[in-house]
């Protein structure tokens, strides 16, 4: 995309500025990457409160149709024929080698399959599904409807107020009813590693939801800034960063996503490595890494063994308010990657100590009922 | 009598008597940074020249380098950065300075803006 490119907004563009929001190009939107509170409160208000978020960005469609499951299965690892109505599921769109083309949600409804992809792939992925399934689920995308998610320990109890038939709804989950009189499609999952609700609405009705859920006394705006260090908290992957088209889902750490029946069964785009890595092992692994000392390691930090070897790189890092302090998370060896391994973290050409730590760095808290 | 000077790059000195001067970030650099997270000093005793590479600030979102206003030795750091990097947030031209620099060499001063000629730079930056 060239530099003169207009920025695509969201339906909450004129919401965000009117909040006081900096706004940032990302995936050719305008988005607000923080709020006038700041990432580090903004974070913390979601972790303690309810946050509430835009990503409008993302790429909603339905794949239409009694085939759409048994289609989808052609392109991703995930179990998609096991899905029982209103549950919905992590996977992974893969290429012919066993790279990571995108990660989405997808959700059986009686119509079909909701998908919900990343904003940088959108086009891409339609694009490849349309190519690859065509007629057999007919994809309609929905460029009509907005996503907001609200996430944290409170969601669940603004959700009540408002959204009468969100009560008793377990994680991931997807329900429709109204949200204060608006018709919208809400699923209990989110990217925070909180108990939330992502909700999908049409554009037309975004702002007024949005304003409705910011007057509820326990939420308040976050950006992507915040969203950021959020999800690396909760050791989920960020796309292109994190994953991409080199990453396995297996060396991803992905392998829960991946159900018993399509391990062995294969029928998707790279099952032959990712069958091979599943018997052998992979060569390298998506692991969480502690530095030692206050220094955050951004990405691309190399990783070191003791003898100041090159292993591995960071994928994601920063500070992590909730953690209070740096984390990191990014790929070593497999002989490396055992929680408690000591690394070296290369910062500003010093190298810094660090350990191989499990994920999350901060407990999940989604609600399972 | 003490009064600070502006580098286009965001830093302050506090200029006054004696030949020891603090050095830390503005107000409009903390605000632009978001919340600190670490600081890393220089090392005492280290000679540093104007403009050289001095100390890093990181915030939630990046990393970023502070340059000296002036050529000078480094006499002192502000230990308390490292416990609460947060007061680069709260007193950027107070207990939130990074570092004391020696210098004998008064007339670099002159290149520096003070209060009034910053505010009005920063107002330009929009």
């Amino acid at each position: 995309m060239s530099d003169d490119t207009p920025l695509k907004t969201t339906p909450l563009d004129a919401l965000h500025r009117a909040l006081g929001a900096k706004m940032v190009p990302f995936a050719g939107y305008a988005m607000p990457v923080q709020y006038p509170m700041g990432i580090l409160n903004e974070h913390l208000h979601a972790r303690a409160a309810a946050g509430l978020f835009d990503v409008s960005h993302m790429g909603q469609a339905i794949l239409a149709g009694a085939e759409a499951a048994a289609a989808l299965e052609t392109m991703v690892p995930g179990d998609q024929l096991a899905l029982k109505e209103g549950a919905t599921r992590y996977t992974q769109l893969t290429n012919d080698e066993g790279g990571i083309l995108d990660d989405l949600m997808a959700t059986k409804r009686a119509d079909g399959l909701y998908l919900v992809v990343n904003a940088a792939c959108k086009d891409a992925d339609f694009a490849r599904i349309e190519a690859k399934i065509g007629a057999r689920a007919p994809l309609r995308r929905l460029d009509d409807r907005a996503l907001l998610a609200l996430q944290g320990p409170q969601a669940a109890a603004v959700m009540a107020r408002l959204a009468p038939d969100s009560v008793g709804q377990k994680f991931m989950t997807l329900r429709e009813g109204t949200i204060g009189g608006i018709a919208c499609l809400f699923t209990r999952s989110g990217y925070t590693g909180e108990d939330g609700y992502e909700i999908s609405v049409p554009a037309a009705e975004a702002e007024k939801l949005a304003k409705l859920l910011l007057a509820e006394p326990e939420v308040k705006p976050i950006g992507l800034g915040a969203r950021d260090s959020l999800r690396l908290e909760a050791g989920l992957c960020l796309y292109g960063h994190d994953i991409d088209t080199t990453t396995s889902p297996i060396e991803a750490d992905l392998v829960w996503s991946i159900s018993k029946r399509r391990r062995a069964e294969g029928g998707f785009p790279g099952a032959a490595r990712v069958q091979r890595e599943l018997a052998q092992g992979p060569a390298r692994k998506r692991v969480g890494i502690l530095p030692e000392g206050r220094a955050p390691a951004r990405e691309g930090t190399e990783v070191v063994d003791a003898a100041g070897a090159k292993i591995g790189v960071v994928t994601s890092g920063g500070f992590g308010p909730t953690a209070n302090g740096p984390i990191c998370m990014g790929y070593v060896p497999a002989a490396f990657a055992a929680p408690g391994t000591p690394v070296g973290l290369v910062v500003r050409g010093k190298t810094l100590p660090a350990k191989i730590a499990g994920m999350p760095f901060v407990p999940h808290r989604y609600f399972r009922g | 009598m003490a009064e600070l000077r502006f580098t286009k790059d965001h830093e302050w000195i506090r200029v006054g008597d004696g030949d020891v001067y603090e050095i830390g970030i503005s107000d409009y650099a903390q605000g632009q940074l978001g919340d600190v997270v670490f600081v890393e000093l220089p090392e005492i005793g280290k000679k540093i020249a104007k403009g050289g590479q001095a100390a890093v600030v990181e915030s939630v979102k990046a990393a970023s380098d502070v340059y000296s206003p002036v050529a000078g030795e480094v006499v002192a750091i502000n230990d308390a950065l490292t416990g609460d990097p947060g007061l680069v947030n709260k007193e950027p031209t107070g207990a939130g300075w990074f570092f004391k620099l020696k210098t004998g060499d008064t007339a670099q001063f002159a290149e520096l803006m003070d209060q009034g000629a910053y505010d009005a730079y920063v107002k330009g930056l929009g």
